[in-house]
């Protein structure tokens, strides 16, 4: 257990480093930040000058080793587009972000895991054949049209919800949260339906597969052949055995949430880390984009070291697995 | 030579695979609409009422016109005009054939790419294997959308702003594709590690046969049947990732409209009442996704071989 959990701490490590040496690349090569911080009269000894100064004549791997010192003290550069410390807004944009993506999830999974339930237990009743259609329609309906579909109906045709911002946001130290007032409740509740969609489609045909062949094995069969009831069966013995996968691609689902929260914050106009983003990419706004990168690099790998070792706790077989190919 | 050409479309449609397509009927009926995407848009100026390119041939008191069938509409206009005055049926008409060319073209680069570091990775194993894989995994863990929004807003900072524009259809096929080949290499490497151990790799190797020669000629087409499965999906996600980037306004110009720019235009008119002109082109791309996805679901459950 601990030399997989070394290892595959080793490797996020590696990934992050990968991802830092493209964020450093971005920063260094796409754009001149002499010619972004001076302006056009400055002549170029006193360029020169700035340029020893700010280190941009060092070797690049020690400019690299600069950048990561950087990086870890949480020192990203300024914005080209507004001049301010690029940590200070990405911080201030990442709360919105993530409650926007956990609210998601968690409506995707409540929904999600019962309907695939039904329809796993029940495969031939109209509801779950509508739940079928329903999630394929989900699948190939683009995030953005669904969004702009419920926009125009809950916005202009039935007056109903919010339909752009965060609504009233209440601020607890550095975070700031909208799900503690009225109108931050009703704005979220758009975004997150839209944003959840994908994800509760996924679930629900995951959970479908996986109980649909759990169902058909012989320790379900001979559960039903000791008498256990149903109940015992379908949610002790096959659901229990179904959600080893669902937790996995819950888990690895969120780091796809935050991702594409990018295009349900564009829709909506939620002030998250996306929509800052966009801004940085439609202004060439490098610093924004490589510190996104990277934050969000982070996530995500956060994300995946924590499901990788929860799924080697929950699934003692994979342990077994490994004991047994290492000869033991 | 049309005898043997009819006897081999006999063999196709006589054949398992042509028997499980006949049997399903969302097969035929999803391959069927697929077509008529892809027919109108390769003679999209043949099939489509007016030229939407040809901006010199739009009246702006047209802007805005409804549907045919709604009051105040015009039989010129069936599904209404847009904000600029242009006819909507034609404006998706073509907007269809931008997304599938960048669609197809996207893929066909993200096939070129993976396919070659699978059968690379898996015929040589070792040290290649593990780096080309690594950065793989690296790639897998960010969400495709992610990949191409970057791969594309780096592309714009490099170039000057007035060539946006002009590259747009390139950088978008370029980001996609690149975006999407570790699906494809991950399924090559696989199969071709199960192959590479098989008698007839090892006879072509005694014989002295080029190990590239060997790839390409050998390993390439027993590996075709999933990589054609892939193909398929990789189709339905790089038309709706460039439907996404092009609604982020980082992707085809206004000029050239993709049905993701039309959405996108469209949607600064739902508020005043001007539905149709992001409703229709959303419901066209809509349709084309779901027919790709369900032709890409049936041959995935039709290749399989544990299901038969």
């Amino acid at each position: 257990m601990i030399a997989f959990a070394v290892r595959r701490f080793i490797q996020a490590i590696v990934v992050l480093l990968a991802v830092s040496l493209i964020a450093f690349v971005m920063f260094k090569y796409v754009g001149d930040p002499i010619s972004q911080m001076v302006g056009p009269e400055t002549p170029i000894d006193q360029r020169e000058a700035l340029r020893e100064q700010l280190g941009l004549n060092d070797p690049v791997p020690l400019q690299f080793m600069h950048y990561l010192g950087d990086v870890v003290q949480g020192n990203f550069g300024r914005s080209f587009r507004t001049g301010l410390a690029v940590d200070r807004v990405l911080l201030e944009r990442i709360p919105a972000t993530l409650e926007l993506a956990i609210v998601a999830v968690l409506y995707a999974v409540v929904a999600g895991i019962p309907m695939g339930v039904y329809s796993g237990l029940y495969p031939d009743r109209w509801l779950s054949k509508f739940f079928q259609t329903v999630s394929l329609i989900g699948i190939s309906l683009p995030t953005f049209f669904v969004g702009v579909i419920l926009i125009y109906i809950f916005g202009p045709t039935l007056n109903l919800l919010p339909t752009f911002g965060r609504g009233e946001v209440v601020h607890i130290g550095f975070w700031s949260t909208g799900l503690l007032t009225v109108s931050g409740l009703k704005s979220i509740i758009l975004p997150a339906f839209t944003l959840g969609m994908f994800q509760l489609t996924l679930i629900m045909r995951l959970v479908r597969s996986e109980m649909l062949e759990v169902l058909r094995t012989d320790y379900i069969k001979f559960a039903r052949a000791r008498g256990l009831s149903n109940r015992a069966v379908n949610f002790g013995h096959a659901l229990k055995n179904t959600l080893v996968p669902v937790i996995t691609v819950i888990g690895l689902q969120l780091g796809q949430v935050i991702a594409f929260a990018i295009i349900t914050e564009a829709v909506f106009q939620w002030p998250g880390m996306g929509l800052l983003f966009l801004q940085a990419i439609q202004f060439a706004d490098v610093p924004v984009m490589s510190t996104y990168l990277l934050v969000v690099a982070v996530f995500f790998v956060a994300i995946n070291l924590v499901v990788d070792l929860l799924y080697y706790v929950i699934d003692p077989r994979l342990r077994l697995d490994r004991a047994v190919a290492q000869g033991g | 030579m049309t005898d043997t050409n009819t006897r081999l479309l006999y063999r196709i449609y006589d054949s398992d695979i042509g028997y499980s397509f006949r049997k399903s009927r969302i097969a035929v009926a999803a391959t069927i609409v697929t077509l008529i995407y892809f027919l109108a848009a390769i003679f999209a100026p043949l099939v489509a009422p007016t030229n939407p390119y040809d901006l010199a041939s739009l009246n702006l008191s047209d802007a805005f016109t409804p549907p045919a069938w709604v009051e105040g509409g015009s039989s010129k206009f069936l599904i209404g005009a847009d904000d600029q005055g242009r006819d909507l049926l034609s404006a998706i008409i073509f907007g269809a054939r931008m997304s599938l060319l960048v669609g197809f073209a996207s893929t066909f680069l993200a096939f070129v790419i993976g396919v070659s570091v699978g059968l690379v990775a898996g015929f040589r194993g070792g040290m290649v294997d593990a780096i080309l894989m690594r950065i793989a995994d690296i790639q897998l863990s960010f969400p495709a959308i992610l990949v191409a929004l970057l791969i594309d807003g780096v592309a714009r900072s490099v170039m000057p702003s007035d060539m946006h524009d002009t590259i747009a259809l390139w950088v978008l096929i370029f980001s996609i594709g690149i975006s999407g080949w570790v699906n494809f290499a991950r399924t090559v490497r696989g199969s071709c590690m199960v192959e590479r151990g098989k008698e007839y790799v090892q006879a072509a190797r005694v014989i002295g046969i080029k190990s590239t020669t060997i790839m390409v000629r050998h390993l390439l087409p027993n590996v075709m049947g999933p990589v054609l499965v892939i193909a398929t999906i990789q189709l339905a996600v790089a038309i709706l990732l460039e439907a996404a980037l092009s609604f982020l306004g980082v992707g085809m110009p206004l000029t050239k409209p993709s049905l993701g720019t039309l959405i996108n235009t469209g949607q600064n008119f739902l508020y005043s009442g001007e539905w149709w002109i992001t409703i229709f082109p959303g419901v066209a791309l809509a349709i084309l996704v779901l027919a790709v996805n369900l032709v890409g679901d049936w041959m995935r459950d039709a290749l399989n071989p544990k299901l038969r």
